[in-house]
């Protein structure tokens, strides 16, 4: 018996036993977070790798990441303001769309992301264990990385068309970010462990993100949407209830940030109050989707 | 078990405690959203069959101890391990454990095709619980073990199958792990390889580490632990020492192929126009008939054989085979450049003796031919009698060699 085997023994007999599976209830939430937190090296390599990989062989490389929204925005920009006659009621409409879209492409890459993101990752979940909850989370690392480029891409653009948004408005783009990570985040966990049972999963997540980007006011205004609800006569909490969903108030707070062209009448009142109530709404959902994800995992190694 | 062995599993504090885990598979047929929707309710039921991997399977692994698990196809052993591993989560019962765990399924699991050798050691590492500066470490040791060389900076999709998986096993074992669960990855890599990973196993040993293994090679299992655990049907068949381990393991899949082989026999017709082979004996010194013989017996094993007409000369072969189909032994009277007959009609034994029987430890199987003077085959038995020779704690391997070690 050598000493370090002593050792070993003398220190193994010290520490407690854990149960590798998952608990219910807080207890188990604190517990994932932990999990999770012990593990935020490999969150950190795993958004490394997503990135990396994604370009990897590729000649414009990270470049790729600004075409696609460009291209939207060109669309948007000439068909529905130009030809459609959207822009006509919105001054500087390239800047409202442009920033409408960055937050709703965080969403969207997010929402892709993390629904497939066990699947991708199912040569590892079936073979060594981690905290699943880092696959999710790591699509979410890699869609911030796109947005972030592409939030750099805006301000330039806010700039080249003599619109800078340095106002005390640009308070609302943390909130906005916030909303939208953590609302990406409970469904990007809740989807992805679906999707291992039903892969039907991520088309519906496709087709639910095309209704929401016509849904949100990005190509439109909130106060045109506010119109109509007036001259079709619908009743007043339904405009609240459009106002109130977090994607809503995400581009409504984006636009506050980068749009200087807006007046109060573009906007709900208590804007920051909807958001922080969405905020604390959303943590209980993260709470709800982390729990589903728990209960969902224990059977993925054989479900792949 | 060898009074080593036996210090050695009783030292170490519990390291896994498996208290009445049962887990059992729904398998559905259905498996887009229509055809659940489609098969939903009672005909849903139909889709579905259930089957039990594990019944409460209870067991403790002590530290240092490194214990095997064997069992036939099916029977529920990568199951366990993966319970063990937490990658499954068990359906009642429960696992606890404690210490670091580093589980080598399936070497280079976490690698991605697209980086570097060196950025897939990152990943991997913090995969199985390294943090970076950890890493940084032990990064020229995984090198250096790896014999990946200047290659590290290449795209791991250009390695050869050999170089990923040295480069994952080299990964896997610089975690420090206290547990090491190992599933049948042992077998990898040229020779040399091989035996530098037996060589960090008994390293990991001496250190006081905890390994279980998955094996179907009782050989193996032999070799590395010093407790094993045989699973039959997703229940524990038996717990102990390797070596009894290993034997209960052959019986039981003896069993299984003595029962395949019956049903096969039944449905077999017999047409008794030439020489057969009536029975196979195996007897001990007195002449008794036995189903065990210690290395360095008398043994004799006697084929009974019916001849239906007189005939002048014929030949008889035998051969002894290990569970695992390898042939430990073979003879006849062609090869000893001899010939039975002339006989006449009815039954007769040739005897082939033993003096001093030279096999190790195991399940040994007798085969037995009878064939006509130009060689034409008659008749064949295969597995016609069984005999076990009770373990050599001396040495492993089906041979028996009368060694002694001595130093200078």
């Amino acid at each position: 018996m050598t000493d370090s085997a002593l050792n070993r023994f003398e220190r193994l007999s010290a520490e407690p036993f854990i149960a590798p599976a998952g608990k219910v209830g807080i207890v188990g939430t604190w517990g994932s977070l932990r999990a999770v937190f012990d593990h935020r090296e490999l969150l950190n390599l795993l958004v490394r790798r997503d990135i990396k990989a994604r370009y990897k062989d590729s000649v414009l490389g990270v470049l790729w990441t600004l075409i696609n929204p460009i291209v939207q925005l060109v669309v948007y920009y000439v068909v529905m303001g130009q030809i459609l006659g959207a822009a006509r009621g919105i001054d500087d409409f390239a800047i409202y769309v442009f920033s409408g879209l960055t937050i709703f492409g965080l969403l969207s890459e997010s929402l892709t992301g993390t629904t497939g993101s066990i699947i991708a990752n199912a040569g590892l979940v079936k073979k060594v264990y981690v905290p699943r909850e880092v696959f999710p989370l790591a699509s979410m690392g890699s869609a911030l990385f796109t947005f972030s480029v592409q939030v750099v891409v805006l301000i330039a653009g806010c700039l080249i068309l003599g619109a800078p948004p340095f106002t005390s408005g640009l308070l609302y783009f943390i909130p906005s970010v916030a909303l939208i990570v953590l609302y990406g985040a409970a469904m990007g966990i809740l989807f992805s462990a679906l999707n291992v049972y039903l892969r039907d999963v991520q088309y519906l997540v496709q087709i639910l993100l095309t209704l929401s980007m016509w849904a949100a006011p990005i190509v439109y205004g909130w106060s045109m949407v506010q119109d109509v609800f007036a001259s079709f006569n619908l009743p007043h909490w339904l405009l609240e209830v459009y106002t109130n969903n977090p994607l809503t108030l995400a581009v409504l707070g984006f636009h506050r940030a980068f749009w200087t062209a807006g007046t109060d009448a573009d906007y709900p009142a208590n804007l920051g109050l909807r958001m922080l109530i969405a905020f604390l709404v959303g943590l209980v959902l993260l709470w709800l989707c982390q729990r589903a994800f728990a209960r969902l995992q224990g059977n993925f190694a054989q479900e792949l | 078990m060898s009074k080593v062995d036996q210090d050695r599993a009783a030292v170490g504090p519990e390291v896994v405690r498996v208290e009445n885990v049962s887990k059992s598979f729904v398998i559905r047929k259905d498996n887009s959203l229509k055809e659940r929707v489609v098969t939903l309710g009672r005909r849903g039921r139909a889709h579905q069959e259930s089957f039990d991997a594990l019944k409460d399977v209870s067991f403790s692994i002590n530290a240092g101890s490194s214990i095997g698990l064997l069992g036939s196809n099916g029977s529920g052993k990568s199951t366990l391990l993966k319970v063990i591993g937490g990658i499954i989560d068990p359906s009642t019962g429960s696992v606890q454990r404690r210490g670091r765990l580093a589980a080598l399924l399936e070497l280079g699991a976490g690698f991605h095709p697209d980086l570097s050798g060196r950025e897939n050691v990152y990943l991997n590492a913090a995969i199985l619980g390294l943090s970076k500066d950890e890493t940084d470490a032990e990064f020229d040791s995984i090198l250096a073990f790896s014999e990946i060389g200047d290659f590290i900076d290449t795209q791991v999709k250009f390695y050869s199958s050999g170089m990923y998986v040295r480069l994952a096993f080299a990964v896997a074992v610089h975690t420090n792990p206290d547990v090491l669960l190992v599933d049948e990855v042992l077998a990898v890599g040229d020779e040399a390889f091989q035996r530098k990973c037996m060589d960090k196993i008994r390293q990991f040993q001496r250190e006081g580490r905890t390994i279980v293994l998955v094996s179907h090679s009782a050989e193996q299992v032999m070799e590395v632990c010093d407790r094993g655990l045989v699973l039959s049907h997703g229940e524990v068949a038996f717990i102990g020492s390797a070596v009894d381990a290993t034997r209960v393991h052959r019986e039981i899949l003896e069993g299984n192929r003595k029962s395949v082989a019956e049903a096969a026999a039944a449905d077999a017709v017999e047409i008794a126009v030439v020489p057969q082979i009536v029975s196979i004996a195996v007897r001990n010194a007195a002449g008794e008939t036995v189903e065990s013989a210690a290395t360095g017996d008398e043994l004799s094993i006697d084929v009974e054989v019916d001849l239906p007409h007189d005939i002048d000369q014929w030949h008889s072969s035998l051969s002894i085979d290990t569970p695992s189909g390898q042939q430990v032994f073979g003879t006849g009277t062609r090869r000893h450049e001899t010939s039975h007959g002339p006989n006449a009609a009815g039954h007769i034994t040739v005897s082939y003796k033993f003096p001093s029987l030279p096999l190790a430890g195991g399940e040994y199987f007798v085969n037995a031919e009878v064939l006509a003077s130009d060689g034409h085959p008659f008749d064949v038995q295969w597995q016609g009698a069984a005999f076990s020779v009770p373990a050599t704690p001396s040495q492993t391997g089906s041979v028996f060699a009368d060694t002694a070690i001595s130093v200078g």
